[in-house]
């Protein structure tokens, strides 16, 4: 059993990527607020959840480490993610089809 | 005279007590630290003996519920009233299924077994957080306390069935909110588990021992844990959201304020479903380590076994809809769930033919441990049977709600887990206590119970094709032979119980004492002394070989 | 015997397992409020214009603020995390009681967006719900469920970054061993994806 005093990336995120991540996130913020102020039919909440990922990608990325993690934590949260994804669909799959 | 006698009784008790520290000395159940007695144990982060204390817990627990089990036998056993009220009947079996299933099958064989043997078999001292895992215990036992407390309030025990269902849990008004309380604490304590045996598995198993050399009761316990950590919280947000109901009258399940009842029961089986997998799992493990060590071969297939256990816990996931054929779910959604239920019983399948084929030319011996795998597989095996009745959508309208499916999950989760739990403790017993019980006992206590348990079940298959329902405590004449002899046999097995008991407990005080290793086992618990040590191994082993290598 | 043994337990330390452990943990919000998620996706399909009309009466400027409130807040604890990976302890300690700041100006935001409802009369069982369209009523359900489960994660991580910034003060975390830093700033971060999702599903329904 060895000591793991470090974490297995003793990478330090920059301040300048943060800061960066930061204004991007920000920017897809008022692009939400921009795209749901027309009324697009199905395509609105379709857009606002695609930015909405690409937001939640950068948090993940870069803010909690994410892409500088080991490969174990990568897929664990990319499961975590489909299982949540198929209990939607299948649930959907009652509603849309009563 | 008497202050005489005092001091030769002191003087016994002193002696018994010295034999005691002495037969435990360097050993787990030596108590070295600053507490004595009692609180040596309920402060102790040690993994062996938090399994215990689990043990011991979840035991008193099953007896509250064969209790009212019995008591619930005793009412079914004539037509109309027997003993009891109907409003006090449906206290019971509320209270029967949430202590059976949230206090005593699902925390389960993962947090005796899991937590005594799971380190040692993977060659560590501890799992990866000692002290969550005694957070946990403590988490398990406040749950198990409102539980109980919601029996005595104010308003009633609760009357829905341990399933809540709105609308009526919504808006009957016995404790729900009290109940519902206690199974949220209950499911926090077992996603905890999950996680700390999680971690453990990725971090601290010896050098050399791989993913595939990891014995196949550790596989059981890791996929087991991965269903605790993530299916639980959708039903502690879904109890929350009772609780809302109730205090707030928020209307998500209400049709009168536009929610959907069914949308309950979705959220409510989503995990109630994955849940019966966590139940089963860490039960398939035991028996997967129990028949190659009684038939001294390797067991054959391990991969496969190893991946069923995962397939099971993924596909699992999906399957929660076979619970609502009739709640009015889309034709779609129907036959989708009734496909992916008839693909999760594959794995389970392969695991039976798996141990059968391990079975084959090998050197049985034919002690309790293997005597109750044995008839683990055979009432596993029925229960796992008429699950597909219950899978497969025709048949299912026939026999939802009857006495059909109490039959089917109680041979799965009595007959499967239960059986395979008096197996897992008469296994690991010597280990636990370095004493061995009496194996004439315990195999007759095993027969006993067999029998009980199949005089107490199988007549419930018939009646319920025939329409008894389940839940009901009044019924037609025509299914009272059947019903007389299924409280019979409530009482046969009761019988088998409480020789088991009777047998386990006088043993771990007075049996004789047994050896490391008394089957000749081949994985890491039975390589170090029993009782273990409190750090389990003098030296941490170095792996080179595959499990189950017997010479 | 067992003191040797516990002060031998507690030598081994992973931070890896600690932070797998966090992961892991972070993974159970996600399907806790997942359920909520589920709910909110079923009737929305359901109540589609109802849930735009309730939605109107959110003020989408509160909601933007708070979203970048809380964007900022999740930079401010990530470089925290910097500053103490590089031994900055003081610059550490300032960005976390930034992040703290925010996460209090987020939950004073949401008192007043609440308290707001509460005046116009909207909350579950109040008498106007009952007059309103049940997609109305789920959406407002919703809303305070929702955002109420949030705001006490909010709350619970404004409490553990207070914790943590004493820890480091007390020289207890440190650039050698910051796991807890790490732990808590997953924790955050979690917080501030949540709200990342919610603030369009509950503000921007068209």
């Amino acid at each position: 059993m060895t000591d793991n005093h470090h974490s297995a990336s003793a990478h330090i995120t920059p301040y300048l990527t943060l800061a960066t991540v930061l204004v991007v996130l920000l920017a897809l913020t008022f692009v939400t607020i921009e795209i749901t102020s027309f009324d697009l039919k199905a395509w609105n909440v379709t857009l606002a959840l695609l930015v909405a990922c690409v937001k939640g990608y950068l948090v993940l990325s870069y803010f909690m480490h994410l892409k500088y993690e080991n490969l174990l934590i990568k897929i664990l949260v990319g499961m975590v993610i489909v299982l949540f994804a198929l209990i939607i669909i299948i649930t959907y799959i009652d509603y849309l089809f009563r | 005279m008497e202050i005489f006698a005092q001091e030769k009784i002191n003087k016994f008790i002193g002696k018994m007590r010295a034999e005691v520290q002495e037969f435990y000395r360097g050993t787990y159940l030596e108590n070295t630290g600053r507490y004595k007695g009692i609180w040596a144990w309920l402060t102790s982060t040690d993994h062996k003996r938090i399994g215990l204390m689990y043990l011991y817990a979840i035991a008193a627990f099953f007896i509250v519920g064969v209790i009212i089990g019995l008591l619930m036998r005793i009412e079914l056993i004539s037509p109309g009233k027997t003993i009891v009220e109907p409003q006090t009947y449906n206290g019971f079996f509320t209270v029967h299924g949430i202590i059976m299933i949230f206090m005593v099958v699902i925390p389960g064989l993962s947090a005796t077994f899991g937590n005594f043997c799971l380190p040692i078999m993977i060659g560590a001292r501890d799992v990866a957080f000692p002290r969550l895992n005694l957070f946990s215990f403590y988490l398990f036992l406040f749950g198990s306390f409102l539980a109980i407390l919601s029996q005595f309030l104010r308003h009633g025990p609760p009357d829905t069935g341990w399933t809540f269902y709105a609308p009526y849990s919504t808006t009957t008004g016995t404790n729900v909110i009290m109940a519902t309380t206690a199974a949220f604490i209950l499911g926090f304590s077992s996603i905890l588990t999950g996680l700390n045996f999680i971690v453990t598995v990725h971090r601290m198993r010896a050098p050399g021992m791989t993913f595939f050399r990891m014995p196949l009761f550790p596989w059981a316990l890791y996929a087991t844990a991965w269903i605790q950590l993530l299916a639980t919280p959708v039903v502690g947000i879904t109890l929350l959201m009772i609780i809302a109901e109730r205090l707030f009258n928020i209307g998500f399940f209400n049709p009168e304020l536009g929610g959907d009842p069914v949308l309950y029961q979705h959220l409510f089986w989503i995990y109630s479903h994955p849940a019966v997998y966590i139940m089963i799992l860490p039960a398939m493990g035991v028996i997967t380590e129990i028949i190659p060590t009684f038939c001294q071969r390797k067991v054959y297939g391990y991969k496969a076994i190893a991946l069923s256990s995962v397939a099971i816990a993924a596909v699992g996931y999906l399957v929660w809809g076979h619970h609502m054929y009739t709640s009015g779910m889309s034709g779609k959604s129907l036959w989708l769930f009734s496909f992916l239920t008839f693909v999760v019983a594959v794995p389970s399948a392969i695991k039976v033919f798996n141990w059968l084929a391990t079975m084959y030319k090998g050197s049985i011996d034919m002690k309790p441990p293997f005597l109750f795998a044995l008839f683990f597989i055979f009432l596993f095996t029925i229960g796992g049977l008429t699950g597909l009745v219950l899978g497969a959508l025709a048949t299912n309208i026939q026999v939802h709600d009857t006495s059909f499916v109490v039959a089917h999950f109680h041979y799965i989760i009595f007959g499967g887990m239960g059986f395979a739990a008096f197996a897992a403790v008469h296994y690991w017993f010597p280990k636990m206590y370095g004493r061995m019980y009496n194996i004439k006992q315990a195999t007759i206590a095993s027969i006993i119970m067999f029998i009980g348990f199949n005089l107490l079940y199988f007549p419930q298959f018939i009646i319920g094709i025939e329409g008894m329902p389940r839940r009901y405590y009044d019924y037609f004449p025509e299914f009272q032979p059947a019903q007389v002899i299924s409280t019979i046999g409530g009482f046969v097995l009761t019988a088998g119980l409480i020789l088991m008991f009777y047998n386990l407990i006088r043993s771990a005080r007075k049996g004789e004492k047994a050896p490391a290793n008394p089957w000749n086992g081949t994985t890491l618990e039975w390589q170090i002394p029993s009782p273990p040590p409190l750090e389990n191994f003098e030296e941490i082993p170095h792996i080179e070989e595959k499990p189950y290598s017997f010479k | 015997m067992e003191h040797q043994a516990k002060a031998h337990l507690l030598e081994h330390r992973d931070d890896e397992a600690s932070k797998l452990g966090m992961w892991l943990f972070i993974f159970t919000e996600i399907l806790l409020f997942g359920g909520l998620f589920l709910v909110y996706a079923v009737y929305r399909a359901m109540y589609h214009t109802q849930f735009h009309e309730a939605s109107l009466e959110l003020n989408v400027i509160f909601g933007a603020v708070n979203t970048i409130v809380l964007l900022v807040s999740s930079m401010a604890v990530a470089m925290a995390l910097t500053a103490l990976q590089e031994n900055k302890v003081k610059l550490s300690r300032q960005l976390i009681w930034l992040t703290i700041l925010c996460a209090f100006i987020f939950l004073v935001n949401k008192y007043f967006e609440w308290g707001g409802k509460f005046e116009h009369d909207i909350y579950p069982g109040s008498e106007l719900l009952k007059k309103l369209e049940h997609g109305h009523i789920l959406y407002f359900g919703l809303y305070f469920a929702m955002t109420g489960l949030h705001a006490l994660h909010v709350t619970v991580g404004m409490i553990i970054l207070i914790v943590v910034e004493r820890r480091i003060k007390a020289g207890k975390v440190h650039a050698g061993k910051f796991v807890f830093l790490e732990n808590a700033a997953l924790y955050w971060h979690l917080v501030d994806l949540i709200w990342i999702f919610l603030f369009p599903l509950l503000y921007l329904i068209t």
